[in-house]
């Protein structure tokens, strides 16, 4: 059975000008020791998906619907003091920002001490000597001495392994990394998905990596969830999302990453901006900034997903004609834009 | 630090010894003198009273005087109040006013802070908009509303408290509410609007994800940076809670310094309006370089400069 299993997740936005339907009906599957990326634009519901698990989600949003199936428990049916002990013991979640998500008000040695006395029997000491040990395994140098740093005397590289080194302190089941490296220098960035790879493999910890970085879940991630617009629009292995994307969505994500080969010439950008998730989706959420020409006017409800291979689905769109190849309809459209 | 503290009150140093400049001149030139009445007075008993108080000297030798006196810690005969100098006139009320103002300010911490606590972390429940709505109240009722209501309420119709006087302890109450209603409401809004902020950041919700309870996140991760509003607020508050309100002090019949700084204005007694507006603007500098190094003290990101 797999480690944790989301089921139909929704989750809405009670706004004052209406209801934003951010999480609308997401399922997918980790693994023990499996990397699952969720990838999509900003906006497409991937953070939000991810609180979800942990139910840290604010008024004025609500989970509505669904299961969350950690385990063996449904966690979106667990008191709150359960749901305590499993936030930050059984799983844990690192953050975008190492710069904000860090308490500027308290010391290092404070923050991870607290994980641990929360999570363990240690006591004050033992929990230092093991939060200085994590420290030293993400390779921050005198970790005995710079634990008592305030976040703010760390750069943000540094930042975010304090951040993985507090997630893992617990060796937790599965991790949540919301865009772990996108606050990050390029360089940065590749060294933190190291460590985290590396951590991985000591620890066998789980870990969904949200983010819109295709690069970054190419290198690091066994299945890949592609989101738009609240929903998942394809899911399967890394390999199957990158050479054989079916979606369109999915399609001009992966045209818009730069290569080598594309040097010199205008990089494609998906044209348009992700619907507004308060008016509900007819049909396709894609249409508009769909590149194939349209057929039929959207209606009806969301095309649901169909099984393509051995573990890749998609949703299986009626409203374009998808009789081209996707470079034919892109390079016109570039075209266009030179001119 | 202790350069910083040392930097500090020379700075201070520097800020009063304008203050009390500014202060001479202005009183110096206002037209009129401590000795002018409505009764003639034959010239040559003014000239004896005026050589009595150095007023037939040159304007920047009395200065002088007038400084190294203050600097040794004399601040002068009171123009109009015969045998009584200024420092008897301090020493007399300064302690009442300093007793009734720190307990008055430590009742509306005792109320503001907590309240606004529980405000922020309750927002947008009854917890919040009550006792928000009394403390915009508080804010805005005068203290010559406030107190007279209570003087009414708890002193004529309940017959519980004395309304007038300084004597046992029970003449504190009345005064110190009145007083310390304005303040709580300050402080309850100033502490809810620091708390909020603090609750919104993003460290808070990496503290949810390891499992912090809720009131831990509160006193343990919020409750620093959430005060900083009010400890601001704090330093001037208490200089000018602590020397005294001249509306409070004349309602409850109080002898304290509040009233002083209007007799001494409408008296043109010029040593006290000097030494009385030196007094506050000690207060106010030494209040707030305390709520500076109580700043660096809860914000690990500020340093003394």
């Amino acid at each position: 059975m797999a480690l944790l299993h989301v089921q139909d997740l929704k989750t809405y936005f009670f706004m004052r000008g209406g209801v934003v339907r951010a999480v609308d009906g997401v399922s997918f599957e980790v693994e023990r020791g499996q990397t699952v990326g969720i990838v999509g634009e900003s906006g497409s519901g991937k953070s939000v998906s991810c609180y979800s698990i942990l139910r840290l989600i604010d008024e004025p949003g609500r989970i509505v619907g669904g299961s969350v199936m950690f385990d063996g428990e449904d966690l979106l049916q667990a008191t709150n003091s359960r749901m305590r002990e499993i936030r930050g013991g059984r799983i844990s979640m690192i953050f975008q920002d190492p710069m904000t998500s860090l308490n500027p008000f308290l010391r290092i040695s404070t923050q991870m001490v607290e994980t641990l006395r929360l999570h363990t029997d240690l006591d004050q000491r033992a929990a230092l000597h093991k939060a200085i040990a994590a420290l030293e395994e993400v390779g921050i140098a005198e970790a005995s001495k710079r634990i008592h740093s305030y976040p703010h005397e760390f750069s943000g590289g540094m930042r975010q392994r304090v951040m993985i080194a507090s997630a893992l302190l617990t060796e937790p089941d599965l991790l949540i990394a919301d865009e772990p490296t996108t606050a990050l220098d390029v360089t940065i960035q590749a060294q933190v998905l190291d460590l985290l790879k590396q951590r991985q493999e000591r620890l066998g910890t789980a870990i969904i990596l949200v983010t819109h970085d295709l690069g970054v879940v190419a290198g690091t991630c066994e299945r890949v969830n592609v989101m738009y617009a609240g929903r998942d629009v394809e899911s399967g292995t890394a390999d199957q999302i990158f050479y054989d994307p079916h979606h369109a969505y999915t399609q001009a994500l992966q045209k818009a990453i730069p290569s080598l080969q594309t040097k010199g010439d205008l990089l494609y950008t998906v044209p348009g901006m992700p619907p507004d998730l308060s008016k509900p989706v007819q049909g396709c959420a894609f249409y508009p900034r769909c590149p194939y020409p349209k057929l039929a006017p959207p209606d009806g409800p969301p095309p649901e997903l169909v099984v393509l291979t051995e573990g890749h689905c998609a949703q299986d769109c009626q409203y374009c004609d998808r009789s081209k190849p996707i470079e034919d309809v892109l390079t016109s459209d570039v075209t266009e834009a030179f001119e | 630090m202790a350069k910083f503290i040392a930097l500090r009150f020379l700075q201070g140093l520097l800020v009063l010894l304008a203050i009390y400049a500014i202060t001479f001149f202005l009183v110096a030139a206002t037209p009129g003198s401590p000795f002018s009445s409505e009764r003639a007075i034959p010239p040559h008993i003014l000239a004896q009273i005026e050589a009595f108080y150095g007023y037939d000297k040159p304007v920047l030798e009395r200065f002088w005087t007038s400084l190294t006196n203050t600097l040794s810690g004399e601040f002068g005969p009171s123009a109009v109040y015969a045998n009584r100098s200024v420092t008897d006139i301090i020493a007399e009320s300064f302690p009442v006013s300093l007793k009734l103002g720190s307990i008055s300010l430590l009742a509306a911490l005792l109320i503001g802070i907590p309240t606004g606590i529980v405000a922020a972390v309750r927002r947008n429940t009854w917890l919040d908009y009550v006792p928000m709505s009394v403390s915009m109240a508080g804010i805005c009722l005068p203290t010559f509303v406030m107190g007279p209501l209570l003087a009414l309420v708890f002193g004529l119709i309940l017959r519980l408290l004395p309304v007038s006087g300084w004597y046992g302890p029970e003449y504190i109450i009345l005064p110190a509410a009145t007083l310390s209603l304005y303040y709580a409401a300050y402080f309850a809004r100033l502490t809810r609007g620091g708390m909020l902020e603090m609750l919104n950041q993003d460290f808070v919700r990496t503290a949810r994800a390891k499992g912090v309870p809720e009131w831990t996140i509160v006193w343990k991760h919020c409750l620093k940076g959430g005060l900083i509003p009010a400890i601001t607020f704090l330093g001037p508050a208490l200089a000018g809670i602590i020397s005294g309100s001249f509306v409070v002090e004349t309602i409850f019949q109080i002898p304290g310094l509040g009233q002083w700084f209007v007799k001494a204005a409408l008296n043109r007694d010029d040593f006290l309006i000097l030494g009385l507006t030196v007094l506050f603007a000690a207060l106010i500098v030494v209040m707030n370089l305390l709520a500076d190094i109580a700043h660096v003290a809860l914000n690990p990101r500020l340093k003394y400069e």
